[in-house]
């Protein structure tokens, strides 16, 4: 096994804060791995790193086997191949459903107007979703948004997903079809997956690996059995009992 | 008031005619050269934005008299002659083009940021992210706004007066001081610049309606 994402010794830092310390980080390909932490622990900052939405000032980040702190690095090339799911779905306002799809597959990919079609039609379906295809973003419920967030992301054919949040901003009725087709992308087995949540039982059910940071570190990285049987760290272990209590 | 219409005629209907051409002209560059300011004034890099700043700023803040009366004086000395309304009108252009880089540049600023960054995250560059995503959406911010700078425009034209421009004031100024009917003549070019001014109002609240 490869890796996908390697952070080697990344500082981050907002002007004079320091938002990610240190971080030494291996995703090998195919693996599905949740982030957790507190509020502001800088979970959002880490994963928008990966794609290049956050600039990092020091270390070594490589995606897909590209350094993205590279100066010559092409961040268009490896943001196709990295998929974003945002909290807030972000679907283009001013485009429908089936053109939210199609847009990028045609203008970065210049794919053939029919095949992008069929996919995007195709996706809709998988995503339970082919009958508002020509609904605007306004006209949608939140879990519809964010599914056809999640198709638009996969129209592209990643081999990285980020999913920052996804449920968040849902109500929750909507959270569970949500999480079904986050489970469905994490399952293909090709597919490397990083997701913030705090929904514990879907990651118990999706990860490989469970992640928890907090001040902008790492402080806790396992296997996700060890890391909900008996995680080391004192702050994950507060950090759970507070967040399964609810 | 109608004598003074009617015998003067063929001079405010050239002056109208200066006029309309003048501001259409402006209006026409101006909105080009005000969005690409404006997008300037937005891109990552800083010097981009630097150069979009301090055009914004210095040709914002300069009465319009003197940025046309450069044009007329200036321009003419050391690189190549141009007339009183060769003059205003690029004068009335380049400053109205500070006043709408201004405008479209608020009206991008109003457009959410997860828009720019759902579309670059899908490897779309910033251009190609601005065309497609984010200029559609700030255009309906913008035309209320837009449709002020307009009529500002044309009521603006007026500069050319001071540059024998030929337009509808300088024509104004000719006959009352021929006529000595001084007021009536101003009613008169009043109602002239409403003749363009008004359907320009009335157009851009439709638009408004139409696009909210
Ligand atoms: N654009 C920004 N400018 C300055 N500080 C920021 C910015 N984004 C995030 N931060 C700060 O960085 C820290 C981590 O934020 P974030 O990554 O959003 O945390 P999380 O996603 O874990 O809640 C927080 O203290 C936040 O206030
Ligand atoms: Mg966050």
């Amino acid at each position: 096994m490869s890796s996908m994402i390697e952070f080697r010794n990344v500082q981050k830092y907002y002007g004079e804060f320091h938002a990610l310390k240190d971080i030494n980080l291996e995703i090998d390909k195919g693996e599905t791995v949740v982030l957790i932490g507190p509020s502001g622990s800088g979970k959002s900052t880490l994963s928008r790193t990966v794609n290049g939405l956050e600039t990092i000032q020091e270390g070594q980040l490589i995606v897909n086997g590209r350094d993205i702190a590279d100066k010559t690095t092409d961040i268009n090339r490896i943001r196709r191949d990295v998929g974003m799911v945002f909290q807030h779905f972000n679907l283009y306002a001013n485009k429908d459903v089936l053109e939210n799809i199609m847009l990028a597959p045609r203008i970065v990919l210049k794919m053939n107007e029919e095949e992008n079609k069929k996919q995007a039609m195709a996706l809709l379906d998988q995503v339970g979703l082919a009958d508002k295809a020509h609904n605007m973003p306004s006209q949608i419920s939140g879990g519809q948004k964010q599914r056809v967030a999640i198709a638009r992301s996969l129209a592209m054919k990643p081999r990285c997903m980020l999913f920052d949040e996804p449920t968040s901003a849902l109500d929750p009725e909507m959270i569970d079809d949500v999480l079904g087709v986050i489970k469905y992308v994490t399952s293909q087995s090709d597919m490397t997956s990083l997701i913030v949540t705090h929904e514990m039982g879907f990651a118990q059910e999706v990860a490989n690996r469970v992640i928890f940071m907090a001040d902008g570190q790492v402080l806790e990285d396992d296997s996700k059995d060890k890391f909900f049987d008996h995680p080391t760290n004192e702050r994950a272990r507060q950090f759970l009992s507070k967040i399964i209590k609810h | 008031m109608i004598h003074l219409l009617t015998s003067n005629w063929s001079a405010f209907i050239s002056g109208f005619g200066w006029t309309l051409l003048s501001s259409i002209l402006a209006l026409f560059f101006s909105l080009i050269i005000g969005s690409l300011f404006a997008i300037l004034e937005v891109v990552p890099n800083k010097a981009l934005r630097i150069i979009g700043n301090v055009y914004v700023e210095i040709f914002r803040n300069i009465p319009l008299l003197v940025i046309t009366m450069f044009f007329y004086l200036v321009i003419p000395l050391y690189i190549v002659k141009i007339n009183g309304f060769t003059a205003g009108t690029i004068g009335l252009t380049i400053y109205t083009s500070a006043f709408i880089a201004e405008t479209v540049r608020a009206g991008i600023n109003s457009v959410d940021p997860g828009q720019m960054e759902a579309a670059r995250s899908q490897g779309m560059t910033f251009w190609k992210a601005m065309r497609y995503i984010v200029l559609p959406q700030a255009f309906k911010y913008v035309i209320p706004p837009l449709g002020n700078q307009f009529v500002n425009l044309v009521k603006n034209s007026s500069v050319l007066a001071f540059v024998a421009g030929f337009d509808l004031m300088y024509q104004g100024n000719a006959i009352a001081s021929q006529t000595f009917e001084t007021v009536n003549t101003y009613v008169i070019v009043g109602i002239f610049y409403l003749i363009i001014t008004l359907p320009i109002s009335y157009y851009m609240q439709h638009l408004e309606k139409k696009l909210a």
